[in-house]
């Protein structure tokens, strides 16, 4: 072993271990943001230990060295700008977006090898070792491409750019995915076979999978989808890492996957949806349009603005439950004014965060964040559950899935199950709605039927504005 | 390295995945996520490692920059907007006055 191969060696196992408590200090709240910069580090330093070790033995041509410096200036600048600029609403998005491009590099560095086979030194040829490599090939496109083509369809939709087309939601799409996915077997086996053309058609096809399988899925689930392909970008890099025998690429590559498959998993247990209903099902309101969720609204109790002002001055305890409309709206900020007014008046006031509102997990707490509320007001579902009785108003923006009681109380429910927040058991409810449209999941709210439920109509943001006129009215926190 | 070697490390790695994030507050999950997407970007050592094994093929070193690019693309976007977004969370709660 010479002095080049050693440093590679410590640096890798160096950048791996450090990516390894990375990975595990994001997930505390107090060592997130250092972790995040570990690991960071971690990935600069690999391409030390992997630049270094090319000096050290065969050297890197001058053309090289520029064709490394287009490609990472133009992806540094592109990538920083957007991480710079992009709303925090549209997070969910841009991880997507990260996320495809992760995977069609996967499939690049797979498809250049397989068009241009690089020289690996022994040129003895070794059925095993070239069969290896065929499937290793195959899989970092297949996975590549379906993350890619998946991510960039799961962002258009969540953008609004992409709607459900109609007959994705029939049985045709199963149909038509399996001919896919068959076509793509068909691809690989022919691959190894050595027919180095039809490595086209595996791309074609799986690029088609990755946009049959993730267009049909409905936007509720769309973060379990975006995860879910976050763990298929650790898989590419992985076979990638089979592709030019990298073991650095491979565990962490596998560790993502791995972690991704958790993260998904976490989601779908939240929203009381099984990983397979996700894929296969379709969206949830196409189902229960059919089924009994849906229903006319018999007891709608509507109010003012004013109403609302005067009751959260009476109170002592409110419970604030945000959701995606409070996002949409960007009313975050002015949600802070109104809740700062009601602390300054003595008012006791915390935030209801449920696992899945928004439209990914840890979306609200992102947002309101973003506005300064303290995070000790932000309280976890089971943490907040049992104190709705003891509160006086819950305000509810732009949530609606994730207070539905029918989910405990209607076996019959599409929802039933879901653990959801039991705002119905405060004093008094106010819904802050644009109408009466259905939440995600397409089911009507039985809570907004509820005597004790009144809904304030409006753009959440508008309504808020003209909350912290009618406070300042009633001389809520001024002193 | 031989095929079996490479395959544990593939194991032990998927190991280390599923015990690193056990436990996971919701508020972190986006994050995390986020964070986890960036480190996928390391196929940008793959992309490197096919530009330095090009010898001169530019059509080779073309893909391998484009490759290159994207996967920066995803590791410099990915951890400074989990920075961004943690950047939110670290700060500390306003002292009431």
């Amino acid at each position: 072993m010479n002095l080049p191969v050693i440093i590679k060696f410590v640096i890798d196992l160096l950048a791996v271990l450090l990516l390894a408590l990375g990975i595990k200090g994001l997930s505390k709240v107090k060592s997130a943001r250092d972790a995040n910069r570990l690991a960071a580090f971690a990935m600069s330093l690999s391409v030390v230990g992997l630049l270094s070790y090319y000096l050290g033995t065969s050297g890197i041509a001058i053309q090289s060295w520029i064709w490394i410096i287009i490609g990472s200036i133009i992806g540094s600048l592109f990538g920083s700008i957007l991480a710079k600029k992009v709303p925090m609403t549209s997070m969910p998005e841009t991880v997507a977006l990260f996320n495809g491009c992760g995977g069609m590099s996967s499939l690049l560095v797979a498809l250049g090898v397989a068009i241009f086979p690089i020289s690996s030194g022994q040129e003895n040829f070794d059925f095993f070792k070239s069969l290896i490599n065929e499937v290793s090939i195959s899989v970092s496109i297949f996975v590549g491409a379906i993350t890619f083509t998946g991510s960039i369809v799961a962002m258009a939709k969540l953008q609004g750019l992409l709607s459900t087309p109609g007959w994705t939601q029939s049985k045709v799409r199963h149909f038509v995915n399996i001919v896919f996915a068959v076509a793509s077997l068909i691809a690989f086996l022919d691959l190894i076979n050595g027919n180095t053309s039809s490595i086209w058609l595996l791309v074609i096809v799986s690029s088609l999978l990755g946009i049959g399988v993730t267009l049909p899925i409905g936007g509720a689930d769309m973060p379990v989808v975006i995860s879910l392909l976050n763990s298929y970008s650790g898989i590419a890099a992985a076979a990638a890492g089979f592709v030019v025998d990298s073991q650095l690429l491979i565990v962490a590559g596998a560790m993502v996957g791995a972690a991704g498959l958790i993260l998904t998993q976490v989601m779908c247990k939240g929203m009381n949806r099984s990983l397979v209903s996700v894929l296969f099902g379709g969206s949830l309101s196409a189902q229960s349009t059919a089924s009994s969720g849906s229903g006319e609204y018999t007891n709608i109790t509507s109010c003012s603005v004013e109403e609302c002002a005067l009751t959260l001055e009476a109170a002592n305890k409110v419970i604030i439950v945000p959701g995606y409309g409070l996002a949409v709206a960007q009313a975050q900020h002015t949600l802070r004014e109104v809740t700062k007014k009601l602390e300054q008046n003595g008012i006791e006031v915390v935030y209801a965060i449920h696992p899945v509102a928004g439209r990914m997990p840890g979306h609200m707490n992102v947002l309101l964040a973003e506005a300064d509320v303290p995070y000790e007001q932000l309280k976890e579902m089971d943490v907040v559950n049992p104190d709705f009785p003891a509160t006086d108003v819950v305000l509810v923006l732009g949530a609606n899935d994730v207070v539905n009681p029918q989910a405990k109380n209607d076996t019959s429910s599409p929802l039933y199950g879901m653990p959801v927040l039991d705002v119905q058991e405060a004093r008094t409810v106010f819904v802050i709605k644009r109408g009466m449209s259905a939440g995600y999941s397409g089911i009507k709210n039985d809570l907004f039927d509820l005597p004790n439920t009144s809904m304030v109509f409006g753009d959440a943001k508008k309504v808020l504005n003209d909350l912290i006129g009618e406070l300042k009215d009633l001389g809520v926190g001024e002193k | 390295m031989s095929f079996i070697s490479l395959l544990w490390v593939l194991l032990l790695g998927s190991l280390l995945g599923l015990e690193l994030i056990g436990k996971v507050p919701p508020t972190l999950h986006t994050p995390l996520m986020s964070g986890a997407n960036a480190i996928s970007g390391i196929t940008m050592l793959a992309a490197l490692t096919l530009i330095v094994k090009a010898e001169g093929n530019v059509p080779l070193l073309i893909i391998g920059s484009v490759s290159l690019g994207f996967a920066l693309f995803n590791v410099v976007g990915g951890f400074f907007v989990t920075d961004r977004m943690l950047s939110m969370f670290s700060r500390k709660p306003s002292n009431k006055k």
